[in-house]
C-alpha cells in the first residue's frame, strides 16, 4: 500500500502537469479542438473532469472553443483551453473579445513550429510576440513560460489565479520540449496550493456595475444567472457594459484595461535571478531554451567566468526594468531562442544601448544545445 | 395590453433599427413567449452574434451577451453547460449563424444541446450596408451581387433538421402570433430547437431590388407563405418561390447537458 506521499511522487509529462495543476487550482470547464502536441491536455482532461464533476466538450473548431470558455467563465466556471500554432492563430479574434469583456480565462498554447501547420511535432518558441499581439487592437494580457514539468504544475496553478486576479486572458506558453518531456515531480497538497477566486461584488444588483471604475482598476465579476443581470460585448462599453461611442469613455475604459496590468507589474511579473558581481556577460533565456542556457552557465563558471542569468517565468508582461538594471552592469546579454530573435528585440529595447545583445537562434525544429551557448560565452570571454 | 415594459431596458431605447424592419415585431413576439413560459428574467441568458438582429441582446433586461461574428452559439454552449439549469436563448441572423457560424449551427443541432435559436433571415447582411447573405435569393441584388446572386441559397431549417436538431419552426413577421406560438414551444423544447423567422430589411435589400417598404414587403411575407400542412400536398414546383411555415420538426431526443451529467453522475456512484 502506498503512502500519500508516494502518491505524490509521480514521472509525467507537461502536458499532463498542465492537467493536474489546472484541476488543483479549480478548472470546471475545458473546451478544445485536437491539434498536435497539445492533445494530450484534452484527453486527459476528458478522462478527469468529469470525475470531479467538471464539463469537457470537444468543440467543433478552434474558434468555438475559445468562445465556449468565455461563455463557462461568465456562467461562472474557471476555464481553460489548449491548441498549438494554427489554433492559437484561430483564437486569436476571442482571445481579443475575453481582453475586452474583461473574462477571466486560460489558453495554453504549446509552441510547434511555425509560420502555418509549420512543424507540428518539433519545439519552436515562434509565437512569443503572437501570444503578447495576436489579437488587434491595444489589449490586456499576462504571458507565462514554464520550462520543466513541476514549474508547469506551478506556473498552471498561477494562470489561473492571475485571470481570476486581474479579470484577464492568461496564455500559458509551452513549447514542444517541455509539452512532452517526462520528468519527476512532487505534486504539492492542496494546502500547499494558493487558489485565488474572482473578486464578487459587495453590493446589490441594482447597484453593480460590471465594469466600475474604481481605485484598484479591477471591476467586481459575478457569473451569470446569481441575480445580477448585466450586458457584455465585444464593443467599447461604459461603466454599464453597454456600448459608447463617447470618446470620453472610450479613452477611460481603454486606459484602464491597459492600466490594470501595468500597474501590478511587480505583483505579476516572475523570474529567477542570479547576480555575480563583476559579470560582464548577462543571459536571458527562458522556455525550454533556459535549461541548455543553465548548462552553459555552470560550465562558464567551472571555467571561472561569472555571468548574470535572468530566467522569467512570465514574459509578458516584459521584465523590462530588471533587464534593463542587468544591461548596465554587464558588457554582453546573449539571448538563446527558438525563434529569430522575438524576445533578444524586447531585450535590446529594453537595455537602450547599455550593452550588446547577441542572438543564439535556431529555427530548424532542434533545440539549441548547451554547447552552443557555452561557445558564445567563451568567444564573448576571449573578446 | 401585454406589458413589454417590465423585459425591456428602457433606457436604451430608441432601437437602432431602421423604419419598416422586422426585427422589433420578432422582439415582442419573444418576449411575449417568454412571458407564457413564466421564465422569470435572471433564469434567462440571451446570447448574440454581430449583425443588427444581434443587438437585440442591449435591449433585453436578461443576461445578456453580445458576442464575435458567428460565435454565439459557440459562447452560449460555454454558459449552458456549466448553468444546464439557465434557459439559454441565441438571437442571430442569416450570416450570423449560417455563413461565418455555420459549423457552430450544424454542431450545435449535432449534439442537441438545449439551446432555443431565434435566426433573423433577411436575406441580407444589413448591419454592413446589403452584401449579399447565404439566402439572398439567386438573381437578386446585393451590394456584393450588383448583377444579382449567381449563387444557390440555403435552407436554414432544413439544415438544422438533417443535423438532428429537436425542433424547428419557420414563421414570418406577418404572423406575429403564430411566430410567438411557435418561440413558446420552442424554449419549451428540451434539446436544440430553431425559429427562422423571415423578416424585412427594406433598407439594405428591398430597396435595391424594388420590394417596395416595409409594409409592402411584410404583405409580399404573406402572399408568399404558406403553411407545412398544404405544402405536404403540393409538388416542388409549385413550392418553389414559396415560404413553408409552422412546425417543421418536433421530437422528443435525449438532450447534450442532461446525458453529459448523466455520466457525471455515474464516475461519481462508481
Amino acid at each position: 500500500m502506498e503512502t500519500e506521499t508516494e502518491r505524490r511522487i509521480r514521472v509525467m509529462t507537461g502536458n499532463e502537469a498542465c492537467v493536474e495543476g489546472a484541476i488543483a487550482a479549480g478548472l470546471q470547464f475545458y473546451a478544445g479542438y485536437p491539434i498536435t502536441p497539445s492533445s494530450e491536455i484534452a484527453e486527459v482532461l476528458s478522462y478527469a473532469l468529469p470525475k470531479v464533476g467538471g464539463k469537457f466538450i470537444q468543440m467543433e473548431d478552434e474558434i468555438g472553443s475559445m468562445g465556449a470558455v468565455i461563455g463557462a467563465s461568465l456562467a461562472g466556471a474557471k476555464a481553460m483551453t489548449a491548441t498549438s500554432g494554427p489554433g492559437f492563430s484561430l483564437k486569436q479574434e476571442n482571445l481579443g473579445y475575453a481582453s475586452m469583456a474583461e473574462i477571466p480565462c486560460v489558453i495554453v498554447n504549446v509552441m510547434r513550429g511555425g509560420p502555418s501547420t509549420g512543424l507540428p511535432t518539433l519545439p519552436s518558441q515562434g509565437d512569443m510576440m503572437q501570444a503578447r499581439w495576436g489579437t488587434h487592437g491595444d489589449h490586456p494580457v499576462i504571458v507565462l513560460v514554464p520550462n520543466s514539468v513541476r514549474e508547469v504544475f506551478d506556473l498552471t496553478v498561477r494562470a489561473f489565479n492571475l485571470a481570476e486576479k486581474y479579470r484577464v486572458p492568461v496564455v500559458l506558453l509551452l513549447d514542444e520540449i517541455i509539452g512532452h518531456v517526462n520528468e519527476k515531480l512532487v505534486l504539492p497538497t492542496p494546502d500547499e496550493i494558493e487558489v485565488w477566486n474572482r473578486i464578487k461584488p459587495d453590493v446589490p444588483p441594482e447597484q453593480y456595475l460590471p465594469y466600475q471604475e474604481n481605485d484598484s482598476d479591477i471591476p467586481p465579476f459575478v457569473s451569470f444567472g446569481e441575480g445580477y443581470r448585466f450586458h457584455v460585448t465585444g464593443l467599447v462599453h461604459d461603466q454599464t457594459g453597454f456600448p459608447t461611442n463617447n470618446s470620453v469613455q472610450i479613452d477611460r475604459l481603454l486606459r484602464r484595461l491597459n492600466r490594470k496590468i501595468e500597474r501590478y507589474r511587480d505583483e505579476i511579473i516572475e523570474l529567477i535571478e542570479e547576480k555575480e558581481e563583476g559579470a560582464k556577460i548577462g543571459v536571458v533565456a527562458y522556455g525550454s531554451t533556459s535549461r541548455s542556457a543553465r548548462r552553459a552557465i555552470i560550465w562558464a563558471r567551472e571555467k571561472g567566468i561569472k555571468i548574470h542569468f535572468i530566467r522569467p517565468k512570465v514574459i509578458w508582461p516584459f521584465p523590462d526594468i530588471e533587464v534593463r538594471a542587468m544591461g548596465k552592469a554587464v558588457d554582453y546579454i546573449i539571448v538563446p531562442e527558438l525563434n529569430f530573435g522575438q524576445i533578444a528585440h524586447e531585450v535590446e529595447w529594453a537595455v537602450r544601448c547599455e550593452c550588446e545583445v547577441v542572438k543564439i537562434n535556431r529555427i530548424d525544429g532542434e533545440p539549441i544545445n548547451p554547447q552552443q551557448i557555452f561557445d558564445v560565452i567563451m568567444e564573448l570571454t576571449s573578446l | 395590453m401585454f406589458d413589454y415594459d417590465k423585459y425591456l431596458r428602457l433606457n436604451k431605447l430608441p432601437l437602432i433599427w431602421c423604419a419598416g424592419c422586422g426585427d422589433g415585431i420578432v422582439l415582442k413576439a419573444m418576449l411575449r413567449a417568454i412571458d407564457r413560459v413564466g421564465l422569470s428574467k435572471d433564469e434567462i441568458c440571451m446570447v448574440s452574434g454581430i449583425g443588427c438582429s444581434s443587438r437585440l441582446t442591449g435591449y433585453v433586461d436578461f443576461n445578456t451577451l453580445h458576442t464575435t461574428h458567428g460565435r454565439a452559439i459557440a459562447f452560449a454552449t460555454g454558459v449552458k453547460m456549466v448553468k444546464p439549469k439557465m434557459t439559454v436563448i441565441v438571437v442571430t441572423g442569416d450570416g450570423d449563424a449560417t455563413a461565418i457560424g455555420g459549423n457552430h449551427y450544424i454542431h450545435a443541432a449535432r449534439r442537441n444541446i438545449d439551446i432555443t435559436v431565434i435566426l433573423f433571415n433577411n436575406n441580407i447582411y444589413g448591419m454592413t450596408g446589403g452584401q449579399v447573405s447565404p439566402t439572398t435569393p439567386t438573381g437578386y441584388r446585393a451590394s456584393t451581387a450588383p448583377y444579382g446572386s449567381v449563387e444557390n441559397t440555403f435552407n436554414i431549417s432544413g439544415l438544422a433538421e438533417a443535423a438532428g436538431a429537436s425542433f424547428v419552426a419557420r414563421g414570418t413577421v406577418y404572423d406575429a402570433i403564430k411566430l410567438d406560438r411557435m418561440i413558446e414551444k420552442a424554449i419549451r423544447k428540451k434539446g436544440f430547437s430553431v425559429v427562422e423567422v423571415m423578416t424585412p430589411c427594406p433598407t439594405a435589400f428591398g430597396r435595391r431590388n424594388r420590394l417596395g417598404a416595409g409594409v409592402a414587403m411584410i404583405k409580399q411575407l404573406k402572399e408568399d407563405s404558406i403553411s407545412v400542412e398544404k405544402a405536404a400536398k403540393m409538388n416542388p414546383e409549385e413550392l418553389n418561390s414559396k415560404i413553408v411555415t409552422g412546425i417543421l420538426v418536433d421530437k422528443d431526443l435525449p438532450e447534450y447537458t442532461e446525458n453529459y451529467q448523466k455520466l457525471i453522475d455515474q464516475l461519481k456512484s462508481g
